[in-house]
């Protein structure tokens, strides 16, 4: 089979979605959010002839754990939750190869929340898509760690008893060099932060909100629907003041404990000028600022979407890959003979070799 | 003709070379065949060093050898308390040696806990080298004496040796400089230089390996030194020893030796497996006793090709590590039981993929969490039989310490040949006890064949080798082979998911004709005596050396008993089953309640009889060679 993507000195083609997917039929239910992501995921990898001979796709299991079937690249469907572990080990074992780790709520941040957690910390390179929809889909409507609190699911008839986990917070908390929020549906955002995760050297980590239209349908209608977007969601935009609502006309303010409150922006009586409002900023080097962001929930504050958080790192497998340059200086390998004859030895009888 | 040394093992006879040239003044030298000697004393008082030095130069000095570490869970229990007792048992012998020994000729205890608790070991009339200074008010009342058994005459029948090593390395070190805390830890090389004087040990390998050790800190080199020396002399020149004993170097194999622990082995093998085949071993472990010295001693040896990661948990151990061999390396993890059970749904994914993996079981008495540092043979059916779903894995035992090398390099030979997750399993004996091993050569070890596949015509990512029934290995990054896995059931050709009937049955059938065509690769059977007889004893793993030693008695009597013991597990040998048939009776002893005896009764509807022991101890030679007396008549006449 020709692969297009790994053509080098030809003239260039024009790649589409087409040449990033298998010939696997898709079969999520109609009308869910996964096939938005899969369509930008495609499209994003065409716009930037990414390699599929060079691109793996690790996922764990759910609705969104399918994902890798759907990619014409090299491919994990693992076991549930442990995505993460896979990546790492293939990251760390082959550190050239471009990986992506596709979850969800219930695989990423319930059973597989260890792995997440520490493949985070470690600042490995992977790509990690988080498809949030608030509810256990391929197990049919059970309540999930991002599920809201008091939600009657089949699991749950007298309401679910827990707080949510908020992903973003949970990935600063790990320490994430780099973290994003987008709505499935907002298909030109979501591109541009498919491409930010490209670009990231180390963990990058998007939560995509996303609809499951049989189980949690509407989970995220009162801040996609067109009326009331710009007043509920406020997107970030590095060096950009946070403005949001109709026309930018709001902005945000933060005091001295990171509360924040909406003022009406401008030059009129009690109105605060646009200078005043705080730009935002994605390297800011503490996570603080960026926690303080993943905090804003409706309907108190506008929901943040956009990039929290962009900093350099040295990566896990940098690191690894350095301290092997001290010790094989030229990447040969010892003779294996050297470690058999480490340490104290003895030569008995007469063929013995002399030490 | 010369008298009895209470250092030589009773009954041993005359020395076969009778008595050596006198040396310096009070010591007279006698020739022994083997001693078993053990060091014990509280956790803190260094006793497993102490072992561990005594083998060291033991080994460099000819003598083949076998030992055994015995610690405690914790890693400081109260001083002086009956669980904070160490211990380490070692035989040497100028002939070879299948054990560390039943029982011990002389005991080295350091505390009253550490007679207490060691003291039901040591033969009658065996030596008893006590630290009478430690035999204080508090101490016996800790170790649950009542009265001092140095004074009550309760040990009337050892000979005792009453040593105040306390005091003595504290006068031995009075001027270094050190505090008396500092000098209290120094009172393990006292005991060792006494031991050294005792059995006739060359003190130079010794005073220079103590350099290397404390290398960073000369002034408590140079104490360890004194204390040493100071031993040494005191048993040269106390009135209470009459005598030392030598063991001549054994005649074993002509070649190049090193006295190596299981875990070592372990860990050597898997780097020889990677320079066999040319792959990178990737290690991915999680921190568990007693497998993880595996993980510490690769961690040294990113040179030679080994990368590893110290990973979140046990489940990410393995899945970091199927995740390496993914990506077209050797992917390995090291666990121990519970460990192992936490891996039980990656083996499966592993068993789905069809990629090569290596997964190590360093056993431990079970369940739970059980008894963390003895050993056991307790998980063999978890490892046959403990994942969902129809779900054949290869597994293999190793049965000493050095063989664990072979075994090592065995797993990885198999797992990369038919694509497939292997079990080795090891123990907490064999991980920490330790023997001398014939270094190989290069030329000694065939090569691993290492195929991946590049050529994109006409792939399909379940075609198998006729032969071997092995997938192709494709790395990620070779142009044109894109493809997708997953542990959904897949066509049995293209690799697609598949929910069809009988493509699921055909799925897994083919995994388990795999797996049972690793069969055809086996040497011959590890049989020791005729393919017929009275009684075999049919055993796994490192009850080898207990086995083949008692059987070599019985023999020795005229008893008609052979010796077959199993490398393999899954599959099994080819010619067991008839082996089996061809015997009146068949006794399997295993280190667990009766695992493998239910296996072979299973599968070749032998009358198989169990002999079981979970004490967290192995077997000894003597306990074995009891039952196989029960089961065989005496000598015959013809």
């Amino acid at each position: 089979m020709s692969n297009p993507t790994s053509m080098e000195g030809a003239a260039p083609i024009k790649l589409t979605r087409k040449d990033y997917a298998s010939d696997q039929d898709v079969r999520w239910c109609p009308g869910c959010g996964d096939y938005a992501i899969l369509a930008q995921v495609q499209k994003v990898f065409a716009d930037l002839r990414l390699d599929r001979d060079k691109t793996v796709f690790v996922s764990g299991i759910g609705c969104s754990s399918r994902f890798p079937y759907y990619m014409n690249t090299y491919g994990v469907h693992s076991i549930h939750g442990r995505a993460p572990a896979i990546a790492s080990g293939l990251k760390v074992a082959r550190p050239e190869l471009a990986i992506w780790v596709v979850t969800g709520d219930g695989d990423g941040l319930s059973i597989g929340g260890n792995h997440l957690i520490h493949a985070i910390r470690r600042n490995i390179d992977l790509k990690i898509l988080l498809f949030n929809n608030r509810i256990y889909g391929l197990t049919k409507g059970q309540y999930s760690p991002t599920s809201e609190f008091g939600k009657r699911t089949v699991s749950t008839p007298h309401g679910v008893p827990d707080r949510p986990f908020n992903p973003v917070a949970v990935a600063l908390g790990a320490g994430a060099t780099f973290v994003a929020r987008a709505f499935d549906t907002d298909t030109d955002h979501l591109q541009a932060m498919l491409r930010r995760a490209h670009a990231h050297k180390g963990t990058a980590f998007i939560e995509i909100y996303q609809n499951c239209n049989v189980f949690n349908d509407g989970a995220f209608e009162h801040l996609a629907e067109k009326k009331v977007h710009d007043e509920r969601v406020i997107a970030l935009e590095h060096g950009k003041p946070l403005l949001f609502g109709p026309g930018k006309s709001k902005g945000l303010r933060f005091d001295a404990h990171g509360r924040a409150t909406a003022v009406e922006v401008g030059e009129g009586p009690g109105q605060v000028p646009v200078g005043a409002i705080a730009c935002h900023d994605e390297s800011v080097d503490s996570s603080g600022y960026a926690f303080v962001l993943s905090q804003l929930d409706y309907p108190t504050n506008p929901v943040p979407i956009g990039i929290f958080r962009a900093v350099e790192r040295p990566t896990y497998e940098q690191t690894v890959e350095e301290q092997a340059r001290k010790v094989a200086p030229t990447g040969a390998r010892k003779d294996i003979e050297t470690l058999w004859h480490q340490g104290d030895t003895w030569v008995a009888g007469s063929g013995g070799d002399a030490e | 003709m010369t008298t009895q040394s209470p250092l030589s093992p009773p009954g041993a006879g005359a020395p076969a070379g009778g008595p050596l040239p006198t040396q310096p003044k009070n010591r007279s030298v006698a020739e022994r065949e083997s001693v078993v000697i053990r060091f014990c004393g509280d956790s803190g008082d260094g006793m497993q060093l102490t072992g561990t030095e005594f083998t060291r130069v033991t080994a460099l000095a000819g003598n083949d050898l076998s030992t055994l570490p015995d610690f405690p869970a914790e890693i400081r229990a109260p001083a002086g308390s009956i669980a904070g007792v160490s211990g380490y048992q070692l035989q040497f012998s100028s002939r070879e040696v299948f054990t560390p020994g039943d029982q011990p000729h002389t005991l080295v205890a350091m505390n009253p806990a550490a007679l207490k608790a060691n003291l039901a070991d040591l033969v009658p009339g065996g030596a008893l080298v006590v630290n009478t200074g430690a035999f204080t008010k508090p101490n016996l009342q800790k170790a649950g004496y009542e009265s001092n058994p140095l004074e009550d005459g309760s040990l009337e029948r050892y000979h005792v040796h009453q040593v105040d090593v306390t005091k003595l390395t504290a006068l031995a070190l009075k001027d270094t400089g050190l505090s008396s805390k500092e000098i209290g830890r120094c009172k393990n090389f006292f005991a060792l230089g006494l031991a050294f004087w005792m059995y006739n040990r060359p003190t130079e390998p010794e005073i220079e390996s103590i350099k290397q050790k404390f290398g960073k800190k000369p002034e408590l080199a140079d104490a360890n030194i004194k204390a040493f020396l100071a031993g040494y002399n005191y048993g040269e020149t106390a009135e209470i020893f009459t005598e030392s004993v030598e063991v001549k170097p054994a005649p074993i194999a002509a070649g190049t030796y090193r006295n190596i622990m299981g875990n070592s082995a372990t860990a050597i093998g898997l780097v020889t497996a990677g320079h066999l085949s040319g792959l990178d071993i990737f290690f991915a472990g999680y921190p568990i006793t007693p497998a993880s010295s595996i993980l510490h001693e690769l961690s040294n040896y990113r040179a030679y090709g080994v990368t590893t990661f110290q990973c979140e948990d046990e489940i990410a151990a393995i899945g970091a590590a199927l995740g390496g061999s993914f990506g077209g390396q050797l992917g390995v993890t090291a666990s121990s039981g519970p460990g192992i059970a936490l891996k039980g749904e990656f083996m499966g994914l592993a068993v789905s993929l069809e990629l090569p993996l290596v997964i190590i079981n360093v056993q431990r008495g079970g369940p739970s969490t059980g008894l963390p540092t003895k050993t056991e043979q307790a998980d063999l059916l978890q490892a046959l039989y403990g994942r969902n779903g129809e779900c054949p894995i290869p597994v293999l035992a190793a049965m000493t310490p050095a063989d664990c090398f072979d075994a090592t390099i065995e797993a990885c030979r198999v797992a990369v040949k038919h694509m497939t997750p292997v079990v080795l399993l090891t123990d907490g004996y064999l991980a920490n006890g330790s023997e001398p091993w014939l270094v190989p050569k290069k030329g000694d070890l065939a090569p691993i064949e290492v195929k991946f596949r590049t050529d994109p015509a006409g792939y399909e990512v379940y075609e198998r080798d006729p032969e071997t029934l092995a997938r192709a290995w494709v790395r990620p990054g070779t142009p044109g082979l894109t493809h997708r896995v997953g542990g959904l059931e897949k066509d049995a050709l293209t690799g697609n998911v598949s929910y069809d009937p009988v493509n699921h049955e055909v799925m897994c059938q083919t995994r388990a004709d795999k797996v049972a065509r690793v069969a055809r690769g086996f040497g011959t059977l590890h049989l020791t005596g005729p393919d017929h007889g009275e009684l075999l004893v049919c055993g796994w793993g490192s009850t080898y050396g207990a086995i083949a030693q008692s059987v070599e008695l019985a023999r020795a009597e005229g008893r008609r008993v052979s010796h077959v013991h199993l490398r393999w597990l899954n599959p099994l040998h080819g010619e067991l089953g008839a082996l089996l048939k061809r015997f009146d009776k068949v006794l399997v002893p295993e280190m667990n309640l009766g695992q493998l005896v239910k296996v072979l009764r299973a599968e070749f509807l032998v009358d198989a009889q169990s002999f079981t022991k979970v004490q967290g101890k192995p077997f000894t030679v003597s306990e074995l060679k009891a039952r196989i007396d029960q089961l065989t008549s005496p000598k015959e006449r013809s």
